[in-house]
Order: structure tokens, then sequence, then C-alpha cells
């Protein structure tokens, strides 16, 4: 019963690896070595990575910027939200609040966006299903992640990070065109 | 106060056990079966709001249910056995006298105090912010106080364990260095000290902000310190759950480590790398940068990965090299087929294990690679990752042990050895499933910690497809296998230590032998070096497990390369 006994041999650190050990930690190293280049590898060579560009914002500021894409480019409404078609290569601006995505956009397929995403309140998930696309929406935060939809159709934004009484009914919604 | 120095030798193992270490150790693990009790009821309601058909309770009363159950699962029912582990691998394998027996009944007392505020506060209504109340979403003052009282009363056990260990050295309980059990418990400890430090950080300025004095807590340095605290206490669960599984092929097989340099090093690992698992929490979120993501993910090499990855060899493996020894030699398996699968000590163990590695251990690599995370954060993959990890991975050890406890600790016979035999697999096997479902769903989209994944009433509305629907009702099924088993554990247990015939006491003595490995073991070493021990079976695994590992972990790079740029 050794594990729960003091090592048979004093000297313990000074026995040699068995083999089996030395070709199982050495595959599992190189393994390990190939988790981590993947990371800046696909930094180089992959098409989906978050920037590193965010802000630091008031929900005064941000609100007010949200407010001037809708008043600047609104087309339609639905469900009672204001759906904006920006130009391509546009700063648009999603605001996360309780219980709502706040507006709707409806942008090109293979065009790219400026998404400016922060929250008013508490701390919001942006999940853009069914593309399963996430990340992190903060009060007091500004992010910026330049997005490229690669296929049209109507796009569900579910809130992910739970947000009190109301955080099952957060939706808000991204329509993409040809 | 004279010093209690009387310890009893259990008869049926050889254990010797400090008194009012024994005191202690039941009243932490009796404390942690309540809390799995409330835990596991939250769980059965939990399981039926999730499960779309039936879908349970109304909104509020499931994120209720949904916060207590994470806060009694994941805090109090682990950390209470855990602190009744630390007392076991100090006091009674190095047959030394606990430290100051006094203090830790005051520490066992803020723990239940502070257990029972908790409760009581996300009892009350206003307190649904669940496990990791992420601010600005405010609790009731006292949410937080219960979780600090409680970790105060953990310090404490944590400081017991390392005075006990210099107890242990300086009346020489012990010969040569700690057993490989204690050295892991040893590990445990000095992650959950740090662990508790990160939380003291966090939580006690958001008690005062809850309280007024403080005007603002930055969301995002609330997320980097409160996941110092939530994921390296995890560590603390692997470190334990680890020692744990080392403790049980000890106990069932009379295995050996294979090299106790390899097996201590791989411990000393989670020490080293401990922070790697906070900062996954971190890779959707705004402020912080790539470079950052990347190094803190992995401190450019995964080293906790690669530790657990060689205690997933070394376990097994040690486990293998002494069926063989008794004869087992056939094949590859022979020495895994005729382990003792009806003893639900070694069962719960080796479920542990598998679906640890399998599930929990490449599923959280995989989340936590850092654009990976951006198809998996936030999803109920997340959930489907710890049930796997925690629930079977820590849980399922912890239980297996309890059933090595109760006659040897508690004194009685185990009642119901029928469905003790069956236990761990209806309680692993249901929460594999139901980790595998999670996961899954959460693939296909669907939110953790959410009510209602139809969006009735919406204007907008959103439907998930039919496939997620299924998944998350395979995962309301499996999660009522799990409450079964888990029940199935509670009965057994407590019911043994209630109505269970009782066994002899064993002598009572003031000076007992010191712990030394026996001579014989000694003459004959590890084998005798390099090459000796014969594992071919283990390998066989592990390589299965590696090969699993690399597909899946392509695949994922697949699934995201076909999603929207992002830059």
């Amino acid at each position: 019963m050794s594990a729960i006994l003091p090592p048979a041999q004093r000297l313990w650190w000074k026995e040699p690896v068995e083999r089996i050990e030395i070709v199982w930690i050495v595959l599992a190293f190189v393994w390990c070595l190939i988790l981590t280049f993947m990371m800046p590898y696909w930094h180089v060579f992959g098409k989906q990575n978050l920037s590193n560009e965010a802000y630091r914002t008031t929900p005064q500021a941000f609100a007010a910027k949200a407010q001037a894409v809708v008043d600047k480019w609104k087309v339609r409404e639905v469900g009672g939200v204001p759906v904006v078609r920006p130009p391509a290569g546009a700063d648009i601006y999603l605001v996360g609040r309780l219980w709502q995505w706040w507006p709707a956009y409806e942008l090109k397929k293979g065009e790219s966006y400026r998404l400016h995403l922060s929250s008013l309140d508490w701390q919001h998930g942006f999940s853009l299903q069914p593309v399963n696309i996430n990340t992190q929406v903060l009060p007091g935060y500004e992010m910026v992640i330049t997005i490229t939809p690669n296929e049209a159709g109507e796009y569900t934004i579910v809130c992910n990070e739970y947000c009190g009484i109301g955080h099952h009914n957060m939706l808000g919604k991204i329509f993409v065109v040809d | 106060m004279a010093v209690d120095r009387t310890f009893r030798i259990c008869p049926q193992t050889g254990l010797a056990y400090h008194r009012s270490a024994e005191q202690l150790m039941k009243a932490h693990a009796v404390a942690g079966v309540v809390a799995l009790l409330v835990g596991g009821v939250l769980a059965l309601f939990v399981a039926l709001t999730r499960w779309p058909a039936v879908h349970m309770l109304p909104a509020d009363r499931f994120y209720q249910a949904l916060t207590a159950h994470g806060i009694d699962m994941l805090i109090f029912w682990i950390i209470f056995f855990e602190i009744a582990v630390l007392y076991f691998t100090s006091s009674t394998l190095l047959r030394a006298r606990l430290a100051s027996p006094r203090v830790g009944w005051a520490g066992f007392a803020l723990m239940v105090i502070g257990a029972l505020i908790t409760n009581w506060a996300i009892l009350r209504g206003k307190s649904s912010v669940m496990m990791t109340s992420y601010v600005p979403m405010p609790a009731e003052p006292s949410f937080y106080l219960g979780l600090i009282l409680f970790a105060v009363g953990a310090l404490i056990g944590c400081f017991i364990f390392l005075a006990t260990l210099v107890i242990a050295r300086y009346e020489r309980t012990y010969e040569g260095s700690i057993p490989l059990v204690t050295f892991g418990a040893l590990t445990a400890c000095i992650i959950a000290i740090l662990t508790i430090a990160n939380g003291a950080i966090i939580l006690i300025p958001t008690w005062l902000w809850s309280l007024g004095y403080i005007s603002n807590i930055d969301p995002l340095m609330y997320r980097v310190v409160w996941w110092a605290l939530g994921h390296p206490s995890q560590q603390i669960n692997v470190s334990a759950h680890v020692a744990v599984w080392y403790a049980i092929a000890a106990i069932v097989f009379g295995a050996k480590p294979m090299s106790e340099k390899v097996s201590r090093m791989a411990f000393l690992l989670y020490i080293l790398f401990l922070q790697l698992a906070s900062a996954h929490h971190l890779l959707v979120d705004p402020g912080v940068s790539a470079e950052w993501k990347m190094f803190n993910t992995s401190y450019a090499m995964y080293l906790a990965v690669l530790a657990s990855m060689i205690h997933g060899l070394t376990v097994p493996g040690s486990i293998e090299v002494a069926q063989r020894r008794k004869g087992y030699t056939k094949g590859l398996f022979e020495w895994l087929r005729k382990a003792p699968w009806g003893n639900p000590v070694f069962s719960g163990m080796f479920i542990s294990l598998v679906v640890f590695g399998f599930l929990g251990g490449i599923s959280g690599v995989v989340m936590g690679t850092e654009q990976i995370n951006i198809i998996i954060h936030n999803t109920i993959y997340v959930p489907g990752h710890f049930h796997a990890t925690v629930a079977t991975g820590t849980t399922l050890a912890f239980m297996a042990l309890t059933y090595f406890l109760i006659p040897t600790l508690f004194r009685r016979e185990l009642i119901m050895q029928g469905l003790a035999k069956w236990q761990p697999y209806i309680f692993g096997i249901s929460m594999a499933v139901l980790s595998l479902f999670m996961m899954g769903a959460g693939t296909l989209g669907v939110a953790r910690r959410h009510w209602d994944m139809a969006f009735a009433g919406n204007p907008l509305g959103f439907e998930y497809p039919t496939t997620a629907y299924l998944m998350m009702g395979l995962v309301g099924i499996a999660g009522v296998g799990a409450v079964i088993g888990g029940a199935a554990y509670i009965l057994i247990t407590v019911g043994s230590i209630l109505f269970g015939r009782k066994l002899p006491a064993g002598e009572i003595t003031t000076q007992p032998e010191p712990v030394r490995a026996p001579v014989s073991e000694a003459l004959e070493g590890h084998g005798g070096g390099v090459g000796v021990l014969e594992a071919r079976g283990t390998f066989a695994l592990a390589m299965l497990l590696l090969v699993s590992f690399v597909i899946y972990y392509f695949i994922n790079w697949k699934y995201l390369a076909s999603v929207w740029g992002l830059s």
C-alpha cells in the first residue's frame, strides 16, 4: 500500500523513471506544445479572432452612439425594435440592456462591419445563433469586433450571461441579405 | 488543556485514528453529505426545468434553485469533504495527532454558519445571482458574508493540516518522506490557501459594496480576480481527487506509484500552473488582449494539462502493475477485466478517472483554447464540462472513498450492499451521459443558466433545432438518473451510519508504531528500474485518450473555421 505509506526507497528522487512513463510524458508534452502553438497560428492564418480593440465607455455615451446609428440608417421595425441597414464597413453599435439587444441590423453577406458591443446595466452574453458566436458584454467597456457574415439568413442574438429574471427573454436580431 | 494523544487502531485496516481527529473528520464528512443532499434535491428541480417537455419550476424559482445548487455542490459539499480528506491524509496516514482540534471545531463551526447564512440569503429570494455573482448584479450582503465566513473556516482547516504535518515530522511519527497521497493533499492545501486569498481579495470588497461602503466594483476586475478564485478552486478538487485515486489504488490493489518522482512532479505542476484555467473564463472578454489570453491560458506549454495526463497514465498504470503481479497477465486487459468491478470503492474511482479524463479533460482544454472558446463560451457546453470534471471526477471519487471510510472511520458495516455495488454505475454513467448531451446542446448554441430555450411569448422569437431539444430532453433524463444515483449514495451512507451493524473499535493506544514502508517492499523497490514494470494495457488506454483528444480538438477548429469572419 505504498501510495499511502512513505516511499519504499528513502532516496526516491534518485530512482530511475519507468520507460513507459517517459514515453508518455514526451508524447503528452509534444501535444501540449501543439496546443500552445495553435493559438498564435490561428491569429496569423485563421479568420476568426477577436480583436484587442476595446474602450472604456459609459452607458450614456454608448447609448447615444447607438441612437445616432438608428437615427441615420433605420429602415423598418421588427417586434418593436428598429432595424438598421448600415453601409458596408460602418461602425455599428449594439446595446445590451435588461432585457433586450438594441437595435436590430440588416447586413450584407460578405461585407465587413465594425460591431461595437457594450451593456448599459449588468453583464450580458452576446450569443449569435445559429452560428454560435459568443462574447462577454460588460457595462463600462466597449468591445469592437469586425464581423463578416458569410451566409444570408435571419440570425438571433440570445443573451447567455445570466442577467436576472428576464434573462431568458433577452433577444436581438441580425438579418443578413445577399 | 491536556493534549489528546490517544489513537484507535482500526482492526481491519491497521490505520491509526487520532481520537480528536476522528470526530472532526466525521463531522466534516456528514456536513458535506448534508450539503450534497440539499444540492441534490435542487439538482432534480433544475434538471426537470431544463428538460423542455417538463419545464417544472417558474423562472424565479429556477434561478434561485440553480444558484443554491451550484453553491451547495461546488463549494459546500466538496470543501467540507476536502477538509475531512486533509485531516485523514495528515493525521491518519501519518499516525500523528491532529494539531489543535479545538481550533478545528471553531473552523468547522464557521463553515457551518457560513453555509447556513448563504443558503438562507438565497432562500430569501433576493440573491439569485448564480455562484459567480457577477457585479454589478447585486445580492444581499449576507450572501457574500456567508461565503466569506465559510472560506475563513476552510482556511483554518488548511492551516491545521499544515500544522499536523509539522507535528508529524517533529514527533517522528513516520520515516522518510510523506506518502504520495499526503503529498497530493498538500498540493491541494497550498492551492486552497492561494485560492481563498484570491477569494478574499474580491469577495470582501464586493460585500462592502453590497453594504454601500464602496461605490463601484469594476466588472472586468471582478471577473479577473473572481476567476482566480473560481477555477483554481477546481484545481484543489483535482489535486484532492487524484490523491484519492492513488489512495484507492493503494487500498484496493496494494498498488505502488510507478515512480514517486513522476507522480509528485505532476502534483507540483498543478501549483506552478495554477492560474491557467482562470484565464479560460476571460477569453471573450473586452479589454483583455490576445497576447494576455494566449500566455495566461497556457504559460506557453500547458503543463497543468500535462500533469493530469501523467496521472491519467500512472494511476491506472500502478493498478495494472499490481494486478499483473497477482497473475492477471493475459493480453492487454486481463488486469482490468479481473478488477473488482463489484466493489464500489474501485468502480467509483475508476469511472471517476475515465470520465474525468475523456469527457472533462478533453472538453476543458478544447474550450480553454482562445479562439475555440468563441463557439463555446457560456453555452450549456460549459456545465457539461464541469459535470464531467467535478460531478463525476471529484464527487464520484469522494463517494468511492466514503465506502471505504464507513467501516474503518465510522465503524459501521455498509447496509444495502447490493445497491452500493450499483451506485457508482448509476451515478457515474448518468452523469457522463448528462455531460455529453450538455456539450452536444452547447455546440448547437443552447445557453447555460437559461430558463426557457423556447423564448415563449417573445415577439422576436427564435427556435433552436429539434436536435437541441432532443439533447436537452436527454440531459433531463440523465439528470434524473444522476439524482437517483446520488440519492442511493446518501441513503446507503446515512443509513449505514445510523443503522449499520457496529464494528469493533479496535485497541486504543497512546503510542502508535511510526509509519514506515514494509522492509520487503523496500527491498523489492519499484520493480527494480527502468522498463521492468509492465503497463501495456494502460498505455494503450492512454493512447486512446490522446487520439480522441487530437481528433476532437481539430474537429473544433474546423467548426470554428466555418463561422463568420471575426477580427
